[in-house]
């Protein structure tokens, strides 16, 4: 018992470091000034303006739609590629693998620039479909190295004594390795979601006119200071995701405990 | 099956919102790209309703981002606002179209002082938006020497209460100039004394910063910055006890001004925005919102008393005698990064 | 056969989006300039490697503090995982969310809020003073990157170790305390070397990025440690020279290979997971 209650408060402490910064975001977002240093009184002048800004809107809608499409789309072909791989000859399977790591390992503005240039060379607009593309090629190598592991730790007669059971590749597939995987994929979907919305470099180089994300809005602010409404902008993302898990969470234990009835 | 409904259900409200946006396929588009907040977001209201053209507004964080961006040609920008040295290096490399005055009726009201600067001599190709000094911001609480000259950054008195940009140009400016020599040097000798009395200042210097510093001085983290002349005028507005002074040697002048690039395919459209943004009564609500000072005759007239006679915003003749704006450094600015590189690496 | 045609049209994707930039890049790095003349060189690898200049200086720096922080991420992480993968079911999910919702707010204004915690007048000053402690120089030195390494990389390091302690098969555990192993041989012989494919992807993307990353060193450290991240972006905007960046991510890219592929022969089971 001692243990749980030395786990709880571990836990405890390391979500204390995790969301203290999170704390001080939401705060100043209802500061009467736009400085940090001071506080100047409550007001939700942010939040006001924030509404009447366009453009943070704008940013708000790509950040979040590029994010959905590339995480679900470079969760696919990673989980695909992490398959195929895993099933390869070793010196393929290393080369294949080392060539993954390359997007990881490279600076976010080597990897942006020379998107930018590939992507000129070839013709294609920048805008988008571009920022996209870099988006899932970015994600990809994540989404693998999540899958890896858990491809590994797989038994690897399972899928054999299905086939020997009587099931066709696509249903042993489906229903016993999928299952088996299934906490790589979400922790890789999860990571390629949360790298799409916080990238700046490579999505500043591979944008176009018209398209923008949060984070390029939020780094073109340097110079000048950002503005408070990004924070209010902030705190109401992480207020309804926040709701939003309340309610799956507290939905899912009344299904469970129904189960269970 | 929850988990994927969901999904899709958020997917389809996005796909909505998104085609919301589309109905205006009809209308003429402009490109603008600049500086993040730099702008008041109701002028680009006003001005598409007003002229009927669909303004797709993008930002960049420095100069230099958005000239890669512009040279590699995979853009198509119709509007940009660079600082000086930057507009200078553009028109040598051809990526700026001569912008017909005769289009922008406006430009008269532009103070003539701000006409025919260094960058652009014959103004052929921009127009002046904003524009500023570089000087000390220091705190009169924390500092009881008198501050009129770079020396005092490098006064051990205040050892770990001295904050310097972390800007190249600008740093090793501050150096240049407090040993007497152009901030625009190509003299590699001026510029290896430069390295080394920043490198001798470095242990004095508490961080070299960016946009932070202003949250830093009105905090009172520190008793001297090298800041902007813009953010010193709002820093002194959150704490009182700050106080903005250019050095004796002298400083840096910078201007931002708005440009057509070639690759711009609106220059009419252009042309319209740039001279919009000239009209006196815009002009007015841009400086007042981002808090800069505006090369705008008539608008700077119209400002509060307070403002027009503040010497931070408002520099008289005598403070910005010894000022000179950036040039373009060519090839010579990698002699200044192998410097920096240096002086941090220490 | 199906598996075959998966890894090929990933094999393509991956030729075209990562192998051809990187030629890119490659070819730069051996031109003396990017424009003009093409002519071949090996002048700027030649000047990474001088020891006269502060190149080497700076790239072990950033390749020290990103070790040290993945250390750091791991020491703190692997705990994380084995008490969040021991949880009832539901609460697991949910807590996993919670523990990377922080990850979703931008990455600079979270920067921004430890510079806010950290500063002379900060708030964890503030809560020191009242037991007439400091004020304590928390910020702008290499604790403090530290801190917004781990901060920032804690997650990538968590994720992928609690997802494969999740389905370690409790039957082994089961035997082996049959056995009259104790939990700390249990944690030894059985646990860890089983999470070991988690630790090296949580090792993976913990030290990689954090090799080149920049934006913390700058904020957090003030500027005082130029690390291999400020270089190359300086290189490719600033200086302009994108013939010695490239040169500079090309060695870099090696020095890390090369370190994670003497770290991956601690695992036994490799079977060719790549880095050699």
């Amino acid at each position: 018992m001692v243990k749980d209650i030395f786990n709880r408060i571990y836990l405890f402490l390391i979500f204390v470091f995790l969301y203290a910064p999170i704390a001080v975001l939401i705060i100043f977002s209802f500061n009467n000034s736009k400085s940090r240093a001071n506080w100047n009184g409550f007001t939700l002048k942010w939040y006001l303006q924030l509404f009447r800004d366009p453009d943070i809107k704008k940013a708000l809608y790509y950040t979040i739609l590029i994010a959905i499409i590339s995480s679900i789309i470079s969760t696919i072909i990673g989980t695909a590629a992490a398959i195929g791989i895993h099933s390869m000859s070793k010196w393929k399977k290393s080369l294949v693998m080392n060539i993954t790591y390359l997007p990881i390992l490279n600076p976010d503005i080597v990897t942006g620039i020379s998107l930018m240039i590939l992507f000129i060379f070839l013709k294609v607009r920048l805008g988008f479909v571009s920022m996209l593309l870099a988006h899932v090629t970015f994600n990809i190598p994540y989404v693998i190295l999540s899958v890896m592991p858990k491809l590994k730790q797989l038994n690897k007669h399972l899928y054999e004594a299905a086939l020997d059971l009587g099931a066709s590749p696509t249903y042993a597939f489906f229903k016993v390795i999928l299952p088996e995987i299934m906490p790589g994929i979400i922790t890789g979907a999860l990571l390629a979601f949360t790298l799409s919305l916080d990238d700046f470099v490579i999505s500043f180089f591979t944008a176009g006119s018209g398209v923008t994300n949060l984070s390029i809005a939020i780094y073109s602010m340097a110079r000048r200071g950002v503005n408070p409404t990004i924070n209010a902008l902030s705190t109401l993302m992480f207020l309804s995701v926040l709701i939003l898990l309340f309610i799956v969470n507290k939905r899912t234990s009344k299904d469970i405990k129904e189960e269970k009835n | 099956m929850k988990k994927l409904n969901f999904a899709l259900f958020l997917l389809i409200i996005l796909a909505a919102l998104g085609l919301s946006g589309c109905s205006q396929q009809n209308k003429l588009v402009l490109n603008v790209y600049n500086w993040g907040d730099y702008i008041d977001e109701s002028v680009i209201e006003d001005f598409e309703k007003e002229y009927g053209i669909k303004v797709n507004y993008d930002t960049y964080a420095t100069n230099e981002d958005m000239y890669v961006k512009i040279k590699s040609g995979g853009s198509d920008y119709d509007v940009i606002f660079p600082s000086d040295y930057m507009i200078e290096k553009m028109i040598n490399e051809n990526l700026l179209q001569k912008i017909n005055l005769d289009n922008i009726p406006n430009f008269e009201l532009i103070d003539d002082q701000f006409k025919n600067l260094d960058y652009d001599p014959n103004n052929e190709y921009s127009v002046p938006y904003m524009w500023g000094t570089v000087g000390i911001l220091y705190n009169k609480t924390m500092v009881d020497d008198p501050v009129d000259s770079w020396d005092i950054l490098w006064n051990e008195k205040y050892a770990g209460q001295i904050f310097m940009l972390d800007s190249q140009r600008e740093s090793i400016g501050v150096a240049l100039q407090k040993l007497g020599y152009s901030l625009n040097t190509r003299d590699v000798n001026e510029l290896e004394q430069a390295k080394q009395t920043l490198i001798e200042q470095k242990p004095l210097v508490l961080a070299y910063v960016g946009d932070e510093v202003k949250d830093k001085m009105v905090g009172g983290e520190g008793a001297l910055a090298v800041v902007w002349s813009g953010d010193a005028v709002t820093c002194k507005q959150e704490n009182p006890d700050l106080e903005y002074v250019i050095p004796k040697e002298g400083s840096n002048f910078w201007f931002d001004a708005m440009v057509i690039p070639t690759t711009s395919k609106n220059k009419e459209a252009a042309e319209k925005f740039i001279n919009y943004l000239c009209e006196t009564e815009v002009a007015l609500k841009n400086t007042e919102y981002i808090g800069y000072s505006t090369p705008h005759a008539k608008a700077k007239e119209m400002l509060d008393e307070e403002i027009k006679n503040d010497r931070t915003a408002y520099p008289l003749p005598e403070d910005i005698a010894n000022c000179e704006i950036y040039k373009d450094l060519g090839d010579f600015v990698s002699e200044f990064d192998k410097v920096w590189t240096e002086i941090m690496a220490q | 056969m199906k598996k075959k045609w998966i890894s090929y049209s990933y094999v393509l994707w991956m030729t075209v989006f990562i192998v051809v930039p990187l030629v890119l890049v490659l070819f730069f790095s051996f031109m003396s300039s990017t424009d003009g003349d093409f002519s071949f060189t090996l002048e700027h690898y030649r000047r990474f490697m001088d020891f006269k200049e502060p190149y080497i200086k700076v790239l072990w720096r950033s390749v020290l503090l990103a070790g040290i922080s993945t250390i750091i991420c791991l020491v703190l992480g692997y705990p994380v995982a084995m008490i969040l993968a021991s949880k009832k079911m539901s609460k697991k999910s949910f807590l996993m969310f919670l523990f990377v919702l922080p990850m979703w707010m931008n990455f600079l204004l979270r920067t921004y809020a430890w510079m806010t915690l950290l500063e002379k007048n900060g708030f964890i000053n503030m809560i020191l003073s009242f037991f007439n402690i400091g004020p304590l120089q928390l910020l702008y030195n290499e604790g403090a990157v530290i801190l917004g390494m781990v901060y920032n990389f804690l997650p990538f390091m968590v994720l992928p170790i609690y997802s494969v302690l999740r389905k370690i098969d409790h039957s082994v555990i089961e035997a082996a305390e049959d056995l009259g192993a104790d939990q700390f041989t249990v944690f030894r012989k059985i646990i860890f070397p089983l999470s070991l494919p988690g630790v090296f992807s949580g090792i993976s993307m913990v030290f990689m990025p954090a090799v080149t990353t920049f934006v913390i060193s700058r904020l957090l450290g003030g500027g005082q440690f130029m690390l291999i991240g400020n270089l190359i972006e300086r290189q490719f905007l600033l200086a302009g020279d994108w013939n010695f960046g490239s040169a500079v991510s090309i060695v870099m890219m090696l020095i890390i290979l090369i370190s994670m592929a003497v770290m991956s022969k601690y695992d036994k089971e490799h079977e060719g997971g790549g880095l050699w």
